[in-house]
């Protein structure tokens, strides 16, 4: 057994023991922290299989700031350990009907890719490119305009976020940085020249 | 199965011929900046502890790890002793993509940049949960102070990077410095200097130093996010800390100052030819920035932090990523000329 299987292996079962917290732990906090767990493991697995822009993004993105945010909000809760043990039944029905169609939308990419003879190899590798440098490539030639369009959606949803909170209010202070940065000390501080005084008592 | 464990064995071999100089490194960098920030403010600095006060820092670690490590009520114990660690592992993990001269890098990898960003995106994790682990309110305020500013200023770091990445053409570090071939003029400071000063403002900011240091700012919320922690446990916080300041300090170099590459022609003999001491000597001068600016700034307010990285920082970097293009399409800037 080579090393590299024995690291698939390796995080593969990280992968799947963290998931499984993510649906088991009581504590949310710790549900949170072993999805991150688990996307990492994934990631290691990623990079085993040569796609190290995949891999890495995929920390970049979800484990670096997601999962950030996900953390914050969960942090700020203050959930009670029973009431989110309820759902569990409840919810159950659900997760079941989704669980089945994911493992049946599975089994068909494996039998699919059983039916041909021979995998395509990797066509960064036959190509004598690396995957980062295959990727760009291509998305930057054949895919552009749907990359473009990709990335004009995502703008618009920004935008969008941000409109839906932003609200005018009357009788707010503002601080304008430029002005702040822009007063002198004269403008604040008046000096005054005026004779010196002496109180009756302290007189010798 | 033999050549594998071989391998695995020089890799370690490797790691720990980065890390232990790291950690002395981190030692002496800790020295060096009480003694200048000593001469700052004209005072000496250490000098008690060994000649001209050089071990100081150890008997420092020494005190630490000798001290007890108090763990608050109600504090979750699990977390409150794996955030240290999380904030160390990647602090010493981005390292492996580090060349330090030609050829010499424990990882060539091809997406080394990236590779830095996911690892910076990490540490942000033992921030947050030494702040929420320690039960304290300080220590909340701190981590989310922290977490906010680190995830915003990663932002027009990861900006910088793609001006840099637009001109060498490549992620890979050493092809970055590589492409930087043909002296001073050629260096990517040059046609990038709004985005060098960026770039190197972001790391201060993102290592949570002054005048950036709103995390641990001890007149509003005493010592931020380890302000539960002693021993041990603070020290490799410290460590975590610094060994980043370092890592920044090594970065500016690499992207923007030719990394080690001579500043001189290469008919100089030996001060014209690239070695690994140009590289240091370089990083050494941005580790000492961050002293100098330790000792010169008075501390940001957290609003105007978040202002200067969203407002200022992100749009001039956005601007310089269409210049960068520019100057590569118009070939006013070829690489490794």
């Amino acid at each position: 057994m080579s090393i590299e299987l024995l690291a698939f292996y390796l995080f593969a079962s990280v992968a799947v023991v963290a998931a499984l917290g993510v649906i088991s732990l009581r504590n949310s906090v710790h549900a949170v922290l072993s999805l991150v767990l688990t996307f990492f493991s994934i990631a290691c697995v990623w990079l085993l299989l040569d796609a190290e822009f995949l891999a890495l993004a995929l920390v970049v993105v979800y484990v670096g700031a997601v999962m950030v945010l996900f953390l914050f909000v969960v942090m700020m809760l203050d959930i009670k350990v029973a009431a989110t043990r309820e759902g569990f039944i409840r919810f159950l029905p659900v997760g079941i009907v989704v669980a089945v169609v994911m493992l049946l939308e599975m089994l068909a990419l494996i039998g699919v890719r059983a039916m041909r003879v021979a995998a395509p190899s990797d066509p960064a590798t036959a190509h004598g490119m690396a995957n980062i440098q295959w990727l760009g490539q291509a998305l930057y030639t054949r895919f552009l305009l749907p990359f473009e369009v990709a990335a004009l959606i995502l703008t618009v949803g920004l935008v969008a976020a941000v409109a839906l909170t932003l609200r005018r209010r009357e009788g707010v202070r503002h601080q304008d940085a430029a002005r702040q940065s822009q007063a002198q000390a004269r403008d604040r501080v008046r000096l005054v020249s005026m004779p010196a005084e002496r109180n009756e008592e302290s007189r010798p | 199965m033999h050549d594998d464990l071989i391998l695995v064995a020089w890799t370690l071999v490797k790691v720990l011929a980065i890390t232990l100089p790291l950690v002395i490194a981190v030692a002496m960098f800790v020295y060096w900046e009480r003694k200048v920030i000593g001469w700052m403010h004209v005072r000496l600095g250490p000098n008690e502890i060994g000649p001209l006060g050089l071990l100081q820092a150890f008997a420092d670690v020494v005190k630490l790890l000798i001290k007890e490590i108090v763990v608050p009520a109600n504090a979750n114990r699990f977390l409150f002793f794996m955030a240290p660690l999380m904030a160390l592992i990647p602090a010493l993990a981005v390292w492996a993509v580090v060349p330090f001269g030609q050829g010499v890098v424990l990882s060539n990898v091809n997406a080394g940049v990236l590779y830095l960003l996911a690892m910076s995106s990490m540490g942000v994790y033992g921030i947050i949960l030494a702040g929420w682990a320690s039960n304290s309110r300080y220590a909340l305020l701190g981590a989310m102070r922290s977490a906010a500013q680190v995830v915003s200023y990663e932002l027009a770091m990861g900006m910088a990077l793609v001006c840099v990445l637009v001109l060498a053409g490549s992620l890979n570090l050493t092809a970055i410095v590589n492409a930087q071939q043909g002296g001073l003029l050629h260096w990517f400071w040059l046609p990038l200097l709004p985005v060098m000063v960026i770039y190197f403002v972001s790391g201060v900011a993102e290592t949570n130093r002054a005048p950036f240091d709103v995390a641990e700012g001890e007149s509003e919320i005493v010592a931020g996010f380890h302000v539960e922690y002693s021993g041990a446990a603070f020290a490799i916080f410290f460590l975590a800390e610094y060994a980043n300041m370092i890592l920044v300090s090594f970065l500016a170099p690499i992207l923007f100052f030719g990394g080690w590459l001579s500043p001189f022609p290469t008919s100089w003999g030996l001060l014209g030819a690239p070695g690994f001491f140009w590289l240091f000597a370089k990083a050494f001068v941005f580790a000492f920035l961050f002293l100098w600016f330790r000792a010169t700034f008075p501390r940001y307010r957290y609003d105007q932090i978040m202002r200067l990285g969203w407002k200022v920082f992100i749009p001039i970097t956005i601007v310089w990523v269409l210049v960068a293009g520019c100057l590569k399409y118009f070939h006013i800037v070829t690489p490794g000329a």
